[in-house]
């Protein structure tokens, strides 16, 4: 018997289960892009004073693209997934397919059907459920909120 | 021959009203009285009897009303005095809380300090009992020093002696740890503050719900803590210091209430303790303090112990049994305040997914910053008893730790 499958099914709450899906926890174990990276132009440190997480946040931009990304930090399972997935779905994008993907991201944690559903979230749209968890919704902004202070329009 | 009553807990759950609410569709579990206590009927009705029957503002009018809310506030103070063990109402100060009475003698009798002096407080300490001596120390250059804990994690009284000197004006410390669950020695400290002449401040935000305290015994001289945390309403607490000391500060805050007499070249302080309660005060809020007390003193301290100890020992032989637990803070000689980590699961996580089966637990730094970078963690979960928890809800408590496991697929 599947243990995270009994304990879906014992506990009976979907939305529990959307939140903590296996590529959360993947993401959370084995993060992507925890690293340090070469020719570091931007890097900022943000913390959730509340809870005590903590995401660096290190960019490589060159010529308005984000040539390399990387994060380190402590932290929940979600601000480190979100951390990770981040990393993953921006690195080669142009700074401004960024900013756009950290737009539709926030409407999707704050509750946007529409957002959730952008494929060029990919990966990211694991996170949909967080929104239901109102709580978490800082867990999972904290890299993104380090990408608006690097490059955001009042960076 | 033991003859303590035993405490009857379903009696005692009866008397709060909220115990009986259900959580995501489950029972209420709440593990989190260290951060702030339920209250019981008694408290609420004596709070909203006051509004109902006797409010208006304390020590002005001739007015009846005047005098029965002066007599309720007065008699609320001389309560609490006695619960603390004071010699005289007059050196139980209200405050808004723990936090604002440690403000109060940072500001007022730490007004008195310059630079060259020193305060010695603990790594353990809430951070209402570090950030106020900070300020202190920015304005007026005196200089803090930390002493460590131990091995077993207890505070390391050796390492704090050896901190005390004659440059030492006050030592600052916790009664009981709000993260590690220990009590402190605090009469051999305040012993050791004596010795230099310093004068010794105690935390007593997470004793006072729990054991009876004399600060006459202790031999400290300011005792703070909160209504809130002892069955009482939030917005009140008390500072108690003996009376030559109170007398000797200068106040805190300006205002009606704390004068006797106000010209404009300047004016005169009242007497204390009223010349440290500037303003109208939290009236209704201290009447329910004094009642969380007396609700406090007939269930008896002997009582709510034995009950909490049982339960302290329960949860931590049902936790120990669990793999991938991690209590921090020493697992004999403790109250019931239980920090822990269990497996790779973030805190953070635990705390939802057992808010979804009812159980509120604490996560993150407790405000204990400086602790939790002492003991190399970010974050902690930190589950809390008191007099109305009950071995089923322990066993909640697990179950529900069990879940989250399984909802992470297991440890690695």
């Amino acid at each position: 018997m599947n243990n995270r499958q009994a304990a879906h099914d014992g506990l009976n709450d979907a939305e529990l289960s959307q939140l903590y899906q296996e590529v959360i926890l993947d993401h959370y174990r084995r993060p992507r892009n925890k690293r340090d990276i070469e020719d570091t132009t931007h890097t900022v440190t943000m913390n959730n004073p509340l809870c005590g997480d903590v995401i660096d946040l290190l960019l490589s931009v060159k010529g308005g693209r984000i040539a390399d990304i990387s994060f380190k930090g402590k932290g929940c399972s979600i601000s480190l997934a979100s951390a990770s997935m981040m990393t993953e779905r921006l690195k080669g994008k142009s700074v401004d397919e960024a900013l756009a993907l950290s737009g539709t991201f926030t409407e999707m944690l704050h509750g946007d059907p529409a957002a959730a559903e952008a494929t060029e979230l990919g990966d990211l749209r694991a996170l949909a459920g967080v929104s239901k968890f109102p709580v978490r919704v800082k867990c999972a902004l904290l890299a993104w909120n380090c990408l608006q202070e690097l490059v955001g329009p009042d960076a | 021959m033991n003859t303590t009553p035993a405490l009857d807990v379903d009696r005692v759950r009866a008397d709060f009203p909220i115990l009986n609410r259900e959580v995501h569709g489950r029972p209420l579990v709440y593990l989190d009285s260290a951060a702030s206590s339920q209250k019981p009927t008694q408290v609420i009705r004596a709070m909203s009897e006051y509004f109902e029957q006797h409010h208006s503002n304390v020590h002005r009018g001739a007015h009846e009303l005047s005098v029965e809310a002066t007599d309720a506030y007065e008699h609320a103070r001389a309560t609490l005095a006695g619960f603390i063990g004071a010699r005289e109402p007059a050196e139980l100060v209200f405050t808004r809380g723990t936090t604002e009475s440690i403000n109060l003698v940072a500001y007022a009798w730490g007004s008195g300090l310059e630079r060259g002096d020193e305060i010695v407080l603990t790594v353990m300490e809430h951070h209402s009992n570090i950030v106020p001596w900070q300020l202190l120390a920015e304005r007026s250059g005196v200089r803090l020093r930390f002493a460590g804990l131990t091995a077993a994690g207890r505070l390391d009284v050796d390492h704090l002696a050896s901190l005390i000197g004659p440059s030492t004006r006050l030592v600052g410390l916790t009664h009981v740890s709000n993260s590690l669950g220990i009590t402190n020695p605090v009469a051999e400290i305040a012993g050791l503050a004596h010795d230099v002449g310093a004068l010794c401040l105690v935390d007593g935000a997470q004793a006072v719900p729990h054991m009876p305290v004399d600060v006459g015994a202790l031999g400290c001289d300011f005792y703070a803590f909160s209504a809130h945390k002892m069955c009482g309403p939030t917005g009140v607490g008390a500072l108690w210091a003996r009376q030559a000391i109170l007398e000797a500060m200068p106040p805190f805050q300006g205002g009606g209430e704390m004068i006797s007499e106000v010209k404009l070249e300047g004016s005169v302080w009242a007497p204390v303790p009223h010349k440290f309660e500037a303003g109208t005060p939290p009236i209704a809020e201290a009447v329910g303090f004094g009642v969380a007390a007396d609700y406090i003193t007939a269930l008896g301290f002997e009582a709510i112990s034995a009950h909490e100890a049982d339960l302290t020992s329960y949860a931590l032989n049902r936790l120990a049994g669990l793999d991938g637990f991690e209590l921090f803070g020493p697992s004999e000689d403790r109250l019931g305040v239980l920090s822990f980590r269990y497996g790779d699961i973030h805190p953070h996580d635990l705390a939802t997914i057992l808010d979804r089966q009812g159980v509120a637990i604490r996560a993150g730094h407790h405000c204990n910053q400086p602790l939790m970078d002492y003991l190399g963690v970010d974050a902690t979960a930190r589950a809390s008893l008191y007099l109305y928890t009950t071995r089923g809800e322990i066993d909640v408590l697990v179950d529900a730790l069990l879940v989250a496991r399984d909802l992470f697929g297991g440890f690695e």
